[in-house]
This record gives structure tokens, C-alpha cells and sequence, in this order.
């Protein structure tokens, strides 16, 4: 499968993922690490891709969204934004409700 | 011309921030001393107004794209409209730790 069809595959069957460095037990970048932290902090699963261990994926997912940086963090297949977005989402309430809606909705369907 | 002027200049012609703070954040990283790879970004301007965080973010990320894909491995963002920076009384949240994983580009 073309990589951006897989990118395409992964955000759409997932409710919500990190395209992180590292995983979220071992994160290998401050960013990614924060960022898993405010995901894991939401109390629902969410999949992640570590980018290290993926070349095919690290070199072609800044086009799929045309966003330069890691992470990026997808709910519902849409681009929520890198590590300083997630954050002030996050302490604004905004992300706990987000993933909670995603993770429900897909459990009902 | 330093990475951290291009960014000032930059972001000053196309957005004339209210407010504008460029960090260059290289000597908490794993890099050598003297770099240009790490940058904490704090923009207050009114064009970000009615915008989601999102699309403040691709108004800089596209800005600075030639930087991103060259001298810069990491950059954080603070974007905010005049009203919510007066709100948050102009305080920036601190950047997290390097944590010595990659050394390669973000993009």
C-alpha cells in the first residue's frame, strides 16, 4: 500500500493517534513525551506510531496533513495540531472532551 | 543573517505582531554550542483573530517553511490574539527537556 494511503488508513480507523518519536512508555523527544502525557492523562486508549521505527512514515506524514513537525495528533481523522496545540487544548478541557466523544462514538458504531 | 533575525523579520513583515518574542532554546538541546535548532515562538497579532490554533500555526509553519526544512529541528509555537494574551496576563508555558532521541530534521 502507497504510505500516504496507509497514513490515511491508520487516522481513519483509529479515533485517536500520535504520530509521536519514541512510544509513550519511552518517548525520545520532550514534544512527543508531553504530548503522549496529556493523551494518556485523557483516560481513554488512543494508538500511536512511532515515527523513529518507521522511516517510510517519518519522511512522508508532514505532506499527508502539510504539517512540518512531530508530533501530530489525529481524533476522528482530523489534524488536531503538534505538541503546543494538544497542550493548551488540554488545559483548556477542550482535549479530555474531544477524545472522550471520539473513543465513545466509535465504540457505538 | 542568524536564524533567529530571519525569524523576526519574517513573522514582523507578514504578521506586525503586537507583541513578538523569538528564544533561542539550542543550549538545552543535544546539539553543539552556538546553534540555531531550537526555537520557542510567542506571537501576539490580531490577524490570528476568529482563527482556530490550527490554522494560526499553518500561517507560521508556511511563513517559516524554508527554515523548518533547514536550520530549524524544533519549534514551539505560542500564538495568540491581543485579548487572550492580556488574558493570560502574558505569561508562556516553558518548553519540555530534550529528550537526545533524534538528531534528525522534524520535516
Amino acid at each position: 500500500m502507497d504510505v500516504l494511503e496507509r497514513i490515511k488508513e491508520q487516522v481513519e480507523s483509529n479515533p485517536v493517534i500520535v504520530y509521536m518519536k519514541g512510544t509513550p512508555q519511552m518517548p525520545q523527544c520532550g514534544f512527543s513525551s508531553r504530548t503522549a502525557a496529556a493523551l494518556q492523562q485523557c483516560g481513554e486508549e488512543f494508538a500511536y506510531v512511532n515515527v523513529l521505527m518507521d522511516p517510510e512514515i517519518f519522511q512522508n506524514l508532514p505532506q499527508f496533513a502539510n504539517w512540518p513537525t512531530f508530533p501530530q495528533v489525529y481524533i476522528n481523522g482530523e489534524l488536531i495540531g503538534g505538541c503546543d496545540i494538544t497542550l493548551e487544548m488540554f488545559e483548556k478541557g477542550e482535549l479530555q472532551k474531544m477524545v472522550k466523544e471520539a473513543v465513545a462514538t466509535n465504540k457505538g458504531t | 543573517m542568524s536564524v533567529q533575525s530571519t525569524l523576526e523579520q519574517k513573522i514582523t513583515e507578514a504578521l506586525h505582531p503586537m507583541h513578538l518574542d523569538v528564544v533561542n532554546e539550542s543550549h538545552t538541546h543535544n546539539v553543539p554550542a552556538g546553534s540555531e535548532s531550537h526555537f520557542k515562538v510567542t506571537v501576539v497579532a490580531q490577524e490570528f483573530e476568529g482563527k482556530m490554533l490550527v490554522a494560526r500555526h499553518r500561517i507560521l509553519n508556511e511563513l517559516l517553511a524554508n527554515e523548518l526544512a533547514g536550520a530549524i529541528h524544533a519549534l514551539s509555537l505560542h500564538t495568540m490574539t491581543p485579548a487572550e494574551w492580556e488574558e493570560k496576563g502574558g505569561i508562556v508555558p516553558t518548553s519540555p527537556p530534550c529528550r537526545g532521541g533524534s538528531k534528525a530534521r522534524t520535516s
